[in-house]
């Protein structure tokens, strides 16, 4: 009873999620010889109309993670229900009708719309394939959408390398939106793009969800961006959600030293605040996914780190308040103390 | 005899292709004090690494030319200097640190030859003086175990690794001026604060003089005493780094500060954005280049306004007709941009 109350409420919702790929040695006879954990256990919910940003840097997870709630990949283990739906139990026909209702974003719009086809075909090509109308109806939503991105209808027939950076972004998203999906899973929308165009694609897509009533999955490695777009934040590491909050809430009290220490390395447009900072800096690099360190993954960069961590993997718990998760041993040392420990 | 370490004088680099010359660099002057560290900043296709590669001679002739300008380098004018001069200077006098470090190592040499390399060219080392010298610059770097990192091969190490490992290349002649074209831009946040701190370090250390090259406004102020703006081939605006900050005086720097959503202030709900893209290169308007997408445009930039110094600042220089401090100015801008976004709303009704 109580889970289908909680599941109304929430389109998506991702139970302990695993995404493992086979590492293979030899080449006629293979054989699989570890694995690499590229999502290990994530569970969050994103309520409809709402937006989860998903930061963490490269390595951490996020595009695989975002890539198998879309069934680009078939998961190892766990549970992504979708508007009630287990999407790791669905496969063909039912898969292939649910797919509709989620879409993708990509980063590079050079490199996701096919150079061969006129930019009115690439966004009614998900149309004709789900048969949603008639060519004349296909047509006609092919032009609104286009004036929806801001562009005008008569672009129809111009290919993509007639169109900047934005202009392509912009058909990328028309063409999410043609089978009107409820969730839109954006992968660095905007890392490609220019700075000073930037700022128009991000309104654009918060237009759009005011408009559509769209839920989004807003993957980014920019912790300003997602800032600006999310309601609510989830950090990854190493295949992992170490922190997940609302967004205000991460940002002014967050209670894992690496969400702490993402938010200090963030440089800062103003040359007074940056003079003054006190960053935190990390040493060493992202450990490789393949020789997963033991007890918790980010001690081997914690400044924080002690002789449990190393031992002891943090369970991912509430810490102030029940909507505020984070899996660290020291959660209360984080917001308050220094973080040199 | 002069000031200035580095002098570029009106730079003109076109490059020619089969629509016509692309105007990559055009008219480009800004200047570098001993020890000084300029960022150049601007989006892609602003000229800014064009600039750069200019300044050590690597732009490929053909397609490239150096169509016009100098660049005085220690009072020698680079552009018109021997390849065996620039051969002495590259590496020599001024080292260059590019965006991917895997694409500039050689993936079959190890990394401490690659270091020594330049050594034993430049110094005239000898090779157990040149590898006891990498060693220590690996170190310096901040790479651990630079004994045994020193035998390394470049798929080895991680990406912020690579990236001290070119640092240590680059800063192994001692040169006079390092040129660092968006170092960090394809490293993660935390990475990229440990290498900015160290470029920042070092160049203090051994009294280098940096060019920074970036898009990033926020890695600008943290380590730059002079900000060069570029836009579409063009300074536009030039001014030390807390002044360009606090009172930006052209339109486009005034874009670019308020469209980036930032961490210290409290979260807008709309972003400002410039209207419309960067224009091509090889059709570029005539007169300022930003007029297009300028809310404070006006007749007179059909011609393009000299890059001059402000009565009140000599230190700070920008190219625009318009003064955005003017109360008057700015009113009619907003009206202007109103207008423009409702003809533009209608034409996509």
């Amino acid at each position: 009873m109580v889970d289908t109350l909680v599941a109304s409420k929430l389109l998506l919702d991702v139970r302990d999620l695993q995404m493992y790929f086979p590492v293979t040695k030899g080449i006629v006879l293979q054989r699989t010889v570890g694995h690499v954990q590229a999502v290990d256990g994530v569970s969050f919910g994103i309520e409809r109309g709402k937006t989860l940003g998903l930061v963490g840097e490269s390595g951490s997870g996020k595009t695989t993670l975002g890539r198998t709630i879309i069934r680009l990949y078939k998961p190892t283990a766990g549970q992504v229900f979708f508007d009630g739906q287990d999407l790791a139990q669905v496969q063909g026909a039912a898969l292939w009708r649910i797919r509709q209702q989620m879409q993708m974003i990509f980063q590079d719009p050079f490199a996701s719309l096919n150079p061969r086809f006129t930019i009115g075909t690439l966004i009614a090509e998900p149309m004709h394939i789900y048969k949603t109308g008639m060519a004349q109806e296909i047509r006609s939503r092919t032009e609104e959408l286009l004036r929806v991105v801001g562009l005008r209808s008569e672009y129809m027939d111009r290919y993509p390398h007639e169109f900047s950076g934005g202009q392509r972004q912009r058909i990328a998203i028309a063409r999410a939106l043609s089978l009107n999906p409820q969730l839109i899973i954006a992968d660095e929308p905007v890392s490609a793009l220019d700075v000073s165009v930037r700022a128009q694609v991000l309104n654009l897509l918060q237009q759009l969800q005011r408009q559509f009533h769209l839920t989004y999955l807003f993957v980014s490695h920019d912790l300003s961006v997602v800032r600006h777009v999310a309601d609510r934040v989830a950090v990854m590491y190493l295949g992992k959600i170490v922190e997940l909050a609302d967004r205000d809430e991460l940002y002014l009290a967050p209670q894992h030293p690496y969400t702490k220490a993402l938010l200090s390395a963030v440089p800062i447009p103003d040359p007074q605040i940056e003079k003054k900072r006190q960053r935190i800096i990390l040493s060493g690099d992202l450990p490789s996914p393949f020789h997963m360190p033991r007890g918790c993954r980010f001690h081997t960069r914690c400044p924080m780190a002690q002789s449990i961590c190393r031992e002891i993997e943090p369970a991912f718990e509430a810490k102030m308040g029940h909507e505020h998760f984070a899996a660290c041993h020291f959660s209360e040392q984080v917001s308050g103390a220094a973080p040199q420990a | 005899m002069n000031e200035y370490l580095l002098d570029v004088q009106d730079l003109q680099t076109y490059f020619k292709t089969r629509a016509g010359y692309v105007h990559a660099v055009d008219g480009v002057s800004f200047a570098v004090r001993s020890g000084e560290k300029v960022a150049l900043v601007g989006e892609s296709g602003c000229g800014k690494s064009v600039t750069a590669l200019s300044i050590m001679r690597l732009v490929a002739q053909p397609p490239g030319e150096y169509a016009g300008g100098h660049i005085l380098f220690a009072g020698e004018d680079l552009l018109a200097a021997s390849e065996r001069t620039m051969r002495s200077i590259r590496g020599g006098q001024i080292g260059i640190i590019f965006q991917d470090p895997l694409a500039c190592l050689n993936p079959t040499m190890t990394v401490g030859k690659q270091i020594a390399e330049g050594l034993q060219l430049h110094l005239k080392l000898n090779a157990t003086e040149a590898r006891r010298r990498a060693i220590t610059l690996l170190e310096q770097v901040g790479i651990p175990a630079p004994e045994q990192r020193f035998a390394a091969f470049p798929h080895q190490f991680s990406g912020g690794m690579r990236q001290r490992v070119m640092i240590a290349m680059a800063l192994a002649c001692r040169p006079r001026l390092l040129i660092a074209d968006e170092p960090t831009t394809a490293l993660d946040v935390t990475v990229q604060a440990q290498i900015l701190e160290l470029i920042s370090s070092v160049c203090e250390e051994f009294g280098t003089s940096l060019i920074l090259i970036t898009h990033d406004l926020g890695v600008v102020a943290g380590i730059a005493d002079r900000v060069v703006v570029m836009y579409a081939g063009k300074v536009v605006e030039e001014a030390p780094t807390d002044e360009l900050f606090a009172h930006p005086r052209h339109p486009y720097t005034l874009g670019l500060l308020s469209s980036v959503p930032r961490l210290d202030e409290a979260r807008r709900n709309e972003l400002d954005t410039i209207d419309g893209s960067p224009p091509d290169l090889l059709h570029p308007p005539s007169g300022c280049p930003f007029m297009p997408r300028c809310t404070f445009a006006r007749a007179a930039c059909r011609t393009m306004p000299p890059l001059i110094p402000l009565p009140e600042q000599s230190t700070h220089r920008k190219a625009c007709w318009a003064d955005i401090t003017n109360p008057e100015e700015q009113a009619s801008a907003q009206r202007r941009q109103q207008a423009r976004r409702a003809a533009l709303q209608t034409a996509t009704d």
